[in-house]
C-alpha cells in the first residue's frame, strides 16, 4: 500500500443489509491541511469519497459538543480531537462505536440508556427559596468546587468505559453520578438530602468499585471517581448521623 | 400527523429558551433538532454574554443605555435602535435568570458575577464562565428543559416549511434515525436554526451550521434580511479555524505581526486589540496581505500571533483553560509559552429571517430568534458577547409572543383539516424531491461542489470585496447551483443516511450563498463587516437601510427597508 495513505479500519453494522457486522478497511490519504489529520476528518473522507453509507455523529469538531465519542485504537476518544498520527498502530487506525451501548448503525449508538440515567439524577439546580432580585452570591472557591464537574460534555465515553455498567443498564454510571455531584457540591443548591438519597444505593454510588476507567477515558480530564467518592463520604456521614 | 400548538426548529439557546417560555405559559410545545440539543453550536461559544450589571471594577457606571449605544455604534448604525434598546434593557434580567437556574458563572471575590472587557464595549460587561460560557449556558438551559419535561424530536432535519396564503402551517422533516419523511403541523412555528457559516471556508462554526433553516424559510418565500453582513472573527486558530475567543484579548492578550509589533496601534490607537471585530479582522488581514504576517505563500492563507504569554500561567489556566486545551489538542502548542497562530475566520451571520422586535416574521404564525433571525440588533457588525444575549432575549420574547397569540385558542389537539391536507401535499412534494436526489444522473460530485463553494465565498465574498470579485462569485455560485442538479445521493439507506442529509444541506447552502453574494454586490458602500475596496466609505445618504431578499424563480430579488432610529444619529465610527 502506498506510503502516503493509512488504513482506517471501521467496525461496520448496517441494520438494513442483513449482513453480519465486521471490520472494513479504507485507505485514506495522510496529511491534510496544516496541522495534521483528525480521525473525524478521515471519517468524512471515507463518507465523501469511498462509502456514502458510513454513519457517524458530528457537530462542533472542536471537542466541546460531545457528539463524536468513539473507541479508537483501543481507547475511548473524541474522533475530532484525535490525531491520526497518535492513533496509528502500525499503519492502521481502528474505529468502532462506543462499547456497551446498543449500536444503531456503524459508529452511531443508541444514547437512550445514557440520557435516561442523566435524567434520573434530577440534573438541574434545585433551590427552594425565592430567587433574589440579582444573582445569588457564590464565592470563587465555591465556584471552583464545581468547575470540573460542570465541564462535562455528556459524550458518554465514561459511561461506555465503565465495567460496572456492562451487565447492568440501571447502574447510573460515572457521568450521571458526576452530574449529581455537580449539584450536591453547588453552594446554591438546597436539595442535597434528596440527591444523596437518589444516588446512595446499589444502582448509584455503591456500584462504583473505583476501577477508574472513567477517569482514563474522559476527554475533558474530569475525575468522575472523585465525585463519586465524595458522595460516598457524604452518604456514610449521613448514615452515621453526622453533620454533612 | 404529529401536531403541537407550537413547534420550535432548533435546539440551541434561542430555541430552548423559547420552549421554556411557551411551556411556562402553560402551552404544549416541542423542539425539533438536527442533533441532540446539547450538541448545538451554542455550546461552542466561549467569551461571554453582555449585560450592564455594573459588577466589575470600572463598570459601576454602566447602564443599559450605554450598552445600547455601544451596540448601535458597533453595528455601524445599521441596527434597529428600538430593538437594541429592548435587548440591552432585558439583558440583566436574562443573565440573573440563568444564574438562578444554576449557570456556573465565574465570580468576583465578593461572590457576584464576574465581567470582562470585550471589543467595542465602553465598560467591562461581558459575564463569563471561564472561557466556556456557551457550554455553561446551553447545559443550564437544557437542564431547565429536562426539569420541565419539554418534548424534543431529536435528529430530525427539517426539509421544508409549509406556507399557504401568507400563513405558516407546518413542516416536513426527515427523521434521520429511521429515514421516514414526516409532516409536523403547528399553529406557531419558531425558527432558531443558527447561522450559515459552513458556506464559507475558514469558518469557526460547527459542521452542522449549513444555514439550512435560512434556506428553507427563503424557499417558503420568507424574506432574508441583511445577508451580506457576515462577521469574520479576528482570531481563528490557524489550520482548523477553531475559535480563539475575544476573551483572550479581553484578558490582555496582544496581536503581534511578523515584525514583532502590536500593529493595532495603526488601526485603532485607543481601543487597540479591543476594537470591534470588523476593524480588527480587517487590520489583521491587511497585515497579512501586505507581507507582515507569518506563513507567507503557504496554502493556509497566512497568520499573525495572538500572544498570551505575558498573562502568566495562573491567569491563563483560570480564565482561558478551554483556549489552552484547544491549542494543546489542535495545534500542539501551549499558549503559556508560545504565541498562538491566528487568522481571521468566518464566524457569524448578522443577517437572517426578517423579524420584528417580538420575533415575528412577515409570514403569519412564523417567528425566528437567535443567529438565524435578523431583528436587527447587530446591524452591520455584531459586538462580542451580544449573540449569547440575543438568543436569550429574543428566544424568550418570541416564545412569549407565540404563547400570547395563542391564548384562548390552545385547546386544539389536532391540526385543522385544511392544514392537514396542505401538509400532505407538501409531504408528497418533499418525498418526490428526495427520490429525485437519489435518482440523479450523478455526473457531479457533491463534495467538489461544496469545496468550490467554500473557496469562492471566503476568497471573493470575504473581508475585502469589490465589484469584480463579487460578480465572479455570483456567477460561480449560480453555476454551482446548476451543477448541483446533477448530483446523486448514492446511499439508498433509510437509517442514518448522511449522504442524503449532507446533500440536502448543500442545496440550501447554495441558495443562501446566492443571496449573500448578490446583497454584497448591490450594496455599494462599506459598512461594518461589509467592506468594498471600490466604495470604501460609509454612505448613509444612499445606504442607511436594510437589504431584504425575496426568492423568485429568476433568483433573489432585493428590496430595502428603513432602519429604526430612536436616539442616535449616525456618526463617524472611530475607535
Amino acid at each position: 500500500m502506498p506510503e502516503d495513505t493509512f488504513a482506517l479500519r471501521i467496525f461496520r453494522f448496517d441494520p438494513e443489509s442483513g449482513k453480519d457486522p465486521g471490520y472494513q478497511d479504507f485507505q485514506v490519504p495522510r496529511g491534510g491541511r496544516s496541522g495534521g489529520l483528525t480521525v473525524l476528518e478521515a471519517l468524512f473522507y471515507v463518507l465523501e469519497h469511498q462509502d456514502p453509507g458510513l454513519a457517524f455523529r458530528y457537530s462542533c469538531r472542536e471537542a466541546i459538543c460531545g457528539s463524536c465519542a468513539m473507541y479508537i485504537s483501543g481507547e475511548w476518544k473524541l474522533a475530532c480531537q484525535t490525531q491520526v498520527g497518535h492513533a496509528l498502530e502500525g499503519n492502521v487506525v481502528t474505529v468502532s462505536a462506543l462499547p456497551h451501548l446498543p449500536v444503531i448503525k456503524d459508529l452511531v449508538v443508541d444514547m437512550e440508556p445514557f440520557w435516561r440515567n442523566y435524567e434520573k439524577v434530577k440534573p438541574y439546580l434545585i433551590n427552594d427559596g425565592p430567587p433574589p432580585e440579582k444573582e445569588r452570591l457564590q464565592s470563587p472557591e465555591d465556584r471552583k468546587g464545581i468547575q470540573e464537574m460542570a465541564d462535562c460534555i455528556l459524550c458518554a465515553a465514561c459511561h461506555s468505559a465503565c465495567p460496572s455498567g456492562i451487565a447492568n443498564e440501571d447502574y447510573l454510571g460515572p457521568a450521571a453520578l458526576t452530574k449529581a455531584y455537580r449539584f450536591v457540591a453547588d453552594s446554591r443548591d438546597t436539595a442535597r438530602e434528596e440527591r444523596l438519597t437518589l444516588v446512595g444505593n446499589e444502582q448509584g454510588i455503591f456500584r462504583c468499585h473505583t476501577i477508574f476507567n472513567c477517569v482514563t477515558s474522559c476527554p475533558k480530564g474530569i475525575n468522575q471517581t472523585y465525585s463519586i467518592q465524595q458522595m460516598k463520604k457524604l452518604v456514610m456521614k449521613r448514615n452515621l448521623g453526622l453533620q454533612l | 400527523m404529529i401536531y403541537h400548538p407550537v413547534l420550535i426548529v432548533g435546539g440551541g439557546l434561542a430555541g430552548l429558551r423559547a420552549a421554556i417560555a411557551v411551556h411556562d405559559a402553560g402551552l404544549d410545545c416541542a423542539v425539533i433538532s438536527r442533533v441532540h440539543p446539547v450538541r448545538s453550536h451554542s455550546v461552542a461559544a466561549q467569551g461571554g454574554i453582555n449585560a450592564a450589571l455594573g459588577n466589575a471594577e470600572g463598570a459601576r457606571d454602566d447602564t443599559w443605555e450605554k450598552h445600547a449605544y455601544d451596540t448601535i455604534k458597533g453595528s455601524d448604525f445599521l441596527a434597529d435602535q428600538d430593538a437594541v434598546e429592548r435587548m440591552t434593557r432585558e439583558a440583566p434580567a436574562r443573565v440573573y435568570e440563568m444564574e438562578h437556574w444554576g449557570c456556573p458563572f465565574s465570580r468576583l471575590a465578593d461572590g457576584r458575577i464576574a465581567q470582562r472587557p470585550f471589543g467595542g464595549a465602553g465598560y467591562p460587561r461581558t459575564c463569563y464562565a471561564a472561557d466556556k460560557t456557551g457550554h455553561a449556558l446551553l447545559h443550564t438551559m437544557w437542564e431547565q428543559c429536562v426539569k420541565r419535561g419539554i418534548r424534543t424530536y431529536q435528529e430530525f432535519l427539517v426539509l421544508s416549511l409549509t406556507v399557504r396564503e401568507g400563513r405558516a402551517l407546518g413542516l416536513i422533516a426527515l427523521n434521520i434515525l429511521t429515514g421516514e419523511i414526516v409532516p409536523l403541523a403547528a399553529d406557531r412555528i419558531l425558527f432558531a436554526t443558527g447561522g450559515a457559516g459552513r458556506i464559507f471556508g475558514r469558518s469557526t462554526n460547527a459542521l452542522i451550521n449549513t444555514g439550512s433553516g435560512l434556506a428553507i424559510a427563503y424557499q417558503a418565500e420568507v424574506p432574508l434580511k441583511d445577508m451580506e453582513f457576515i462577521q469574520f472573527h479576528p482570531t481563528a486558530l490557524f489550520g482548523t479555524n477553531i475559535l480563539m475567543t475575544e476573551g483572550c484579548r479581553g484578558e490582555g492578550g496582544y496581536l503581534v505581526n511578523a515584525e514583532g509589533k502590536r500593529f493595532m496601534e495603526k488601526y485603532a490607537s485607543k481601543a487597540m486589540e479591543l476594537a470591534p471585530r470588523d476593524i480588527v479582522a480587517r487590520s489583521i488581514q491587511t497585515e497579512i496581505n501586505e507581507g507582515r504576517g507569518f506563513g507567507k505563500g503557504g496554502a493556509g492563507g497566512g497568520y499573525i500571533h495572538l500572544d498570551l504569554r505575558h498573562l502568566g500561567a495562573k491567569k491563563i489556566k483560570e480564565r482561558l483553560p478551554g483556549i489552552r486545551d484547544i491549542c494543546l489538542n489542535f495545534a500542539g502548542i501551549d499558549p503559556i509559552d508560545t504565541p498562538i497562530p491566528v487568522q481571521p475566520g468566518q464566524h457569524y451571520t448578522m443577517g437572517g429571517i426578517d423579524t420584528d422586535v417580538t420575533g415575528a416574521a412577515p409570514v403569519e404564525g412564523l417567528y425566528a430568534a437567535g443567529e438565524c433571525a435578523c431583528v436587527s440588533v447587530h446591524g452591520a457588525n455584531r459586538l462580542g458577547g451580544n449573540s449569547l444575549l440575543d438568543t436569550m432575549v429574543f428566544g424568550k420574547l418570541a416564545g412569549d409572543a407565540m404563547a400570547e397569540s395563542l391564548a384562548g385558542n390552545a385547546n386544539r389537539t389536532e391540526p385543522a383539516p385544511e392544514a392537514r391536507t396542505l401538509l400532505e401535499e407538501d409531504l408528497r412534494k418533499t418525498r418526490d424531491r428526495a427520490h429525485r436526489l437519489m435518482a440523479g444522473d450523478g455526473t457531479e460530485d457533491p463534495s467538489a461542489i461544496r469545496d468550490r463553494l467554500k473557496d469562492v465565498m471566503i476568497e471573493k465574498v470575504g473581508i475585502f470585496r469589490d465589484r469584480g470579485t463579487l460578480t465572479e462569485a455570483l456567477a460561480e455560485v449560480r453555476e454551482l447551483k446548476e451543477r448541483v442538479a446533477h448530483i446523486k445521493v448514492r446511499s439508498q439507506a433509510r437509517v442514518f443516511n448522511l449522504d442524503l442529509v449532507t446533500n440536502v444541506e448543500l442545496e440550501g447552502m447554495l441558495e443562501v450563498a446566492e443571496v449573500i453574494a448578490l446583497g454584497a454586490l448591490q450594496r455599494e458602500e462599506s459598512r461594518g463587516s461589509h467592506y468594498r475596496l471600490d466604495f470604501t466609505s460609509r454612505n448613509d445618504a444612499d445606504w442607511l437601510k436594510h437589504t431584504l431578499a425575496h426568492r423568485t424563480p429568476e433568483g433573489p430579488q432585493l428590496d430595502y427597508s428603513p432602519v429604526a432610529i430612536t436616539h442616535y444619529q449616525p456618526v463617524e465610527r472611530k475607535y
